[in-house]
């Protein structure tokens, strides 16, 4: 697996020994499978994890006192190849209302044969969380390794 | 200027490791390491050498004596190559994904 960094984006790619649709399917409506369940940003511990398949659809936290939280809105949904959705979570990790301050994270597929799928996950539109944005960059991805040499290299340049 | 495969590459060994863990408790010189470890002061002095070039540890004059300590940019870096968030999540999606396929859903 790798990891590059780029300036307003991240990505981040695996290969998972499945076949594409199920690769995609546990991704998706599987997400609270796999979510980390400390990652969440709502009060009570998290309960559960719904990914609504469909665009306009969300993904939702719900925790164990019955809160919801909708911090994703699904933007593209295109089974089993690629799936698109906003982080609309600010920099101090709250909800965000303002979907022009929101980045997103498209996902996609590709078979490596039968049982093999390459997943690379973006994401982008970083700077979009406004001043600061940076320290979201360097919260969901390579903070340190290839961002800052790319900052140091291009400032040479 | 840290880089990670040389910061993974100077913790995996239980020595290095074992020093870079006693020079988090307190800053040293060679000596003291040497005589605190089950190891000899030319060995120290290599491992250090490692930790050294890995951003882990830096080194100070303090007069006759050179003192190592950890470096906290080294420190910060083994700390957010743990936390890359996307890493983290694919690998724990990629355990789920390889789970034996079961059609209950």
């Amino acid at each position: 697996m790798t990891t590059q960094t780029q300036a307003t984006s991240v990505t981040t790619s695996i290969e998972v020994q499945a076949p594409i649709e199920h690769a995609f399917r546990v991704f998706t409506e599987g997400i609270g499978s796999w979510w980390n369940p400390g990652h969440h940003i709502l009060q009570a511990e998290l309960a559960e994890m719904v990914f609504e398949p469909r665009v306009g659809g969300h993904i939702i936290d719900r925790g164990t006192d019955g809160s919801e939280c909708r911090w994703s809105r699904v933007l593209a949904y295109e089974p089993p190849q690629r799936v698109c959705f906003s982080w609309d979570i600010s920099l101090s990790w709250e909800l965000e209302t303002d979907p022009a301050r929101t980045s997103e994270i498209e996902v996609t597929f590709t078979a490596d044969g039968p049982d093999r799928t390459q997943v690379v996950l973006t994401h982008r539109h970083l700077d979009r969380h406004g001043d600061g944005w940076q320290s979201m960059r360097d919260a969901v991805g390579s903070g340190w390794a290839l961002t800052r040499y790319a900052e140091v290299a291009a400032q040479r340049a | 200027m840290t880089n990670q495969g040389a910061v993974l590459t100077a913790l995996a060994d239980p020595t290095r490791r074992a020093i870079f863990e006693r020079l988090a408790r307190s800053p040293s010189a060679v000596g003291e390491l040497a005589h605190e470890l089950p190891v000899s002061r030319p060995a120290v002095s290599q491992h250090l050498k490692i930790l050294k070039s890995a951003g882990l540890v830096s080194d100070r004059a303090a007069g006759t004596r050179r003192v190592y300590s950890v470096d906290p940019a080294g420190l910060a870096a083994i700390r957010d190559y743990f936390e890359q968030f996307w890493q983290q999540s694919l690998i724990r999606f990629q355990a789920a994904a390889s789970q034996p396929i079961q059609e209950d859903t």
